[in-house]
């Protein structure tokens, strides 16, 4: 039986058992005797009792049983295979999957035949037996909640502490996630320490990790380097140019649209500049690759200037295009948060409305605005389509934005897309970027965080 | 302008210095407004540039080149079994049968060269195409068509006008006979340019006429329906009880801050959580939308979190009292009354979370939805790829055509973003409550 079907099973006695708890309820309420709860809630109770263990154990052993299947398996290994390299072990586990999937690839050894074998009927056995575990529990569950519909029973407490821990456990994926993220990162980030010392990587000023494929080949030609310094340096030189287009743009806008524009104007502008926003950032670096970028090189060279053909400026210009409406919104609201009775004490001195705004609204809003802006710094720091498709892959140490940089994000890319091999430094090194990434950014975050909550004046 | 200048200012000195001034705080009060509107005016500029050059681009693409001609659906020769099975069908004569009757419609015999030349200009899927249009018309078997088939992208590049007929042979990806074959169908009036059906109905392929975006497509409504089935529960509930039952304590101080962390991670960050938990760890396939959905599924819930909650909170207090004073227990007034009221507002941020996930390319490139991957995909489980990353690899071919196919992907992915994006406003109008 496929996971579906068993599904469906298991969802139709549940079904039965909520229509026969509720059934029992009723009947018991026609004679008279009075209930706890209402019979719909014997009903839920019993489909909850059928439900919920046998979907736990059906989800759950799905998942899990490759892993056991893994551990099993290398009983057929032969002796010098279970010391090698993890490697030669996703290549001999990838070899018996193809048995077990029917895939037959030249002469595999014997024993790998065999192991394909066993693992079929196990694969086979343990389908069975999850089917036939997971719908009894549902029998016996959805059994157990219909004979517990008595009149002294609390059904309606009962499903409504099952609710209370649904929504607790739904609060905690949030943790859990971030536990996942920084735990996936973290121990990469170990092994590949192990590999490259901290330092190097840290302070490093040159990034070459393609050397690692010629010195495994023996080819020589130099050792690899992981020095993220250059990396960094371009994701701040594009970071710097995308700033430079938005904040300009994105707080006067923010600020005409909050200070002079009439209702009207601010419910057709608003929404446009949230267009921007909106445009998936593939697009974005579309658009850079193909139109930016040339656009860049031309104007460049008509004036006399060498310029890349990926240069950091028409990544950054077209990211900075991206952020506009990220900085306007987030000034926007700052602006609009500065009490109105500053404003006319302003006015009532005989201030402009240009004075009023420059003396007396912006420093006002001063530490909202420098949050907004470096949240937007800590969103073009994370920012990937466009520099992965616009900006180039040379980790040049260079400030001028008329070259090609490289950025970390583009770098993580570049690595783990396409097949990698989890025991190099190269595709390690990515982890250990990504580290440096996320520390990175949600340091920005606490940090605007921090600059709102120090800084922020009490009007009211 | 110190206190101590002002000391010996008499009112009428004072008005006459204020007034002086005043022509001078005139032009700065313009002045900043005009930045202002500059600014405006600047940021929508990028709008229009952007959204011209990637329709101007764009619409060309949806359309391409076809040519007509008559053929002979010869019984025997298409479907030398006689059963229409597709053994039958793929061991008929299928290209042979294509490029005899392209040379009919020039009324020439036909030597190598030409037999060559057109079949570089027909599109290399001309054959299947034959063979589709025998499947689906078998009754049609032994008649002559007029049947359409696909010009070569090179040739449509060149019909187009982004091949140069003054440019010097040798410099030109098509030589001087191809185009004057090309000239001799013009003037015959065969050659129409329709909307595309490859691109449409088409699924990846290397050669840009045949290029589509059908699995893309499939595979982004897949993996938005594993998004939206995992995100929107968890959010919601995730919302109510933050909003409604959490108490004030350690732990909700926690997932409150996790919340906020996860809203400020970069999406490639997701992407690599991904492959390690789900693929490395758990050992689930790549590529197939499952994984990505629950990747894109994790990196919406602070979105959907964040509107849910807005949403609960703007159920008035009276709703709640009102329900607990006619004996309602938490629970129900949470399930019948604040849910439901709350619901168009959630709504509205899942689907405004839905069309950021529909965007989002990065975290799916780390977990392989790049692969090329030909079949359609039927089921969460099954290899795919979705809109964005499809127009990712489009973005890096080198064929010309290839550029107005991913200005064309783009305009449909555009499109199918602005009605998610409309449909969240008219519901947000349409259910919106005042209260």
């Amino acid at each position: 039986m496929t996971f579906i079907s068993v599904l469906a099973v298991i969802f139709a006695i549940g079904l039965a058992s909520y229509v026969a708890g509720r059934h029992r309820a009723i009947l018991g309420r026609a004679q008279g005797q009075s209930y706890h709860s209402l019979p719909n809630y014997y009903g839920i109770w019993a489909a909850i009792l059928s439900l919920l263990p046998a979907i736990l154990v059906l989800v759950l052993w799905s998942l899990l049983d490759n892993l056991v299947f893994h551990q099993w398996v290398r009983a057929f290994y032969p002796a010098e295979l279970l010391s090698s390299d993890s490697i030669q072990n996703a290549v001999t586990l990838a070899k018996i999957e193809n048995i077990v999937d029917g895939i037959r690839f030249g002469d595999p050894e014997p024993w790998i035949i065999k192991a394909g074998e066993a693992w079929t009927v196990w694969q086979a056995e343990s389908d069975l037996l999850k089917s036939m575990i997971s719908i009894t529990l549902a029998l016996v569950g959805g059994t157990i909640g219909v004979i517990q519909v008595n009149k002294s029973f609390r059904s309606r407490n009962a499903v409504e502490g099952v609710m209370m821990f649904g929504l607790i456990a739904s609060s905690t994926v949030a943790i859990f996630t971030t536990i996942a993220i920084v735990l996936s990162v973290l121990f990469e980030t170990i092994r590949f320490f192990q590999l490259v010392p901290p330092t190097d990587f840290l302070f490093g000023l040159e990034w070459n990790p393609q050397f690692e494929g010629a010195e495994r080949a023996g080819s020589g030609g130099g050792t690899a380097t992981y020095g993220m310094v250059p990396m960094f340096m371009g994701t701040l030189l594009i970071s710097a140019i995308a700033l430079f287009v938005s904040v300009p743009v994105g707080l006067l806008s923010a600020v005409y649209l909050s200070e002079y524009a009439s209702n009207r104007t601010r419910s057709i502008v608003k929404p446009l500049l949230e267009i921007l926003a909106g445009v998936p950032t593939v697009v974005y670096g579309f658009f850079a690759a193909l139109t930016v970028a040339p656009f860049v090189k031309s104007a460049g060279e008509a004036i006399g200037l060498t310029v890349a053909s990926e240069s950091a400026l028409a990544a950054g210009l077209v990211m900075g295009v991206m952020i506009i409406p990220f900085v306007s919104s987030l000034s926007d609201d700052v602006i609009n948060a500065v009490p109105q009775s500053l404003r006319d004490a302003s006015y009532g001195l005989g201030s402009t409305p240009s004075e009023t705004t420059r003396m007396v609204v912006l420093p006002a809003a001063l530490p909202g605005i420098v949050a907004a802006v470096i949240l937007a710094v800590s969103r073009a720091i994370g920012e990937t389509m466009i520099v992965v498709m616009a900006a180039g892959l040379a980790a040049n140490l260079s400030f001028n934005p008329l070259d090609a940089v490289t950025t970390v994000t583009s770098q993580i890319v570049t690595i783990l897309v396409g097949d990698q091999e989890f025991e190099s430094a190269k595709t390690l090194s990515a982890f250990a970027l990504a580290m440096m990434l996320i520390i990175l950014t949600l340091g920005l975050n606490y940090f605007a965080l921090q600059v709102v909550k120090k800084y922020r004046e009490q009007y009211d | 302008m110190t206190d101590q200048n002002f000391k010996g200012l008499t009112p009428s000195e004072s008005a006459r210095l204020v007034k002086a001034s005043l022509k001078q705080r005139r032009t700065k009060e313009t002045r900043f407004k005009l930045i202002g509107i500059s600014a405006i005016g600047l940021a929508l500029l990028f709008l229009v540039v952007l959204f011209t050059g990637i329709l101007s681009k764009g619409f060309p693409g949806l359309f391409q080149y076809y040519i007509s001609f008559d053929v002979e659906l010869d019984a025997t020769r298409l479907d030398p079994k006689g059963d229409l099975s597709v053994e039958s069908l793929y061991g008929g004569d299928y290209e042979d049968i294509v490029l005899e009757a392209a040379l009919k419609s020039l009324d020439e015999k036909g030597d190598r060269k030409l037999k060559r030349t057109l079949r570089k200009m027909l599109s290399s899927g001309s054959g299947i195409r034959l063979i589709d249009y025998v499947t689906s018309h078998p009754e049609q078997l032994g008649t002559t068509q007029t049947l359409k088939f696909a010009l070569d992208d090179d040739i449509d590049s060149f019909m187009r006008g982004f091949i140069d007929r003054e440019t010097p042979e040798s410099d030109r990806r098509i030589d001087d006979f191809t185009i004057s074959i090309a000239d001799r169908w013009q003037e015959a009036g065969l050659i129409s340019y329709e909307l595309s059906d490859y691109l449409f109905f088409g699924s990846a392929s290397r050669d840009a006429e045949m290029a589509g975006i059908r699995g893309a497509l499939i595979g982004s409504l897949l993996t938005l329906a594993v998004c939206i089935g995992i995100a929107f529960p968890l959010g919601v509930a995730t919302a109510v009880y933050l909003e409604e039952i959490a108490p004030k304590n350690r732990l909700t101080e926690i997932i409150e801050i996790n919340i906020n962390n996860l809203a400020a991670v970069p999406s490639v960050v997701f992407g690599i959580m991904g492959l390690a938990i789900f693929i490395v760890a758990f050992g689930m396939p790549r590529s197939v939308p499952l994984v990505g959905g629950v990747v894109l599924a994790l990196m919406t819930l602070p979105t959907i979190i964040i509107s849910s909650r807005a949403a609960i909170r703007a159920v008035p207090p009276s709703i709640r009292d009102a329900a607990l004073g006619i004996g309602a227990s938490k629970m129900q007034t949470i399930f019948h009354h604040v849910i439901p009221l709350a619901m168009p507002g959630m709504l509205t941020g899942s689907i405004i979370g839905m069309a950021q996930a529909l965007g989002e390319t990065a975290p799916l490139l780390m977990i392989g939805m790049v692969a090329f991957i030909v079949d359609v995909p039927t089921s969460m489980t099954d290899p795919g790829t979705v809109l964005p990353v499809q127009i990712f690899m489009w973005a890096d071919f080198a064929e010309r055509m290839f550029i107005q196919k991913t200005s064309a992907a783009i305009i449909i992915l555009l499109a199918f973003l602005i009605t998610m994006n409309a449909a969240a406003i008219i519901l947000r109008k349409k259910l919106e409550r005042r209260w």
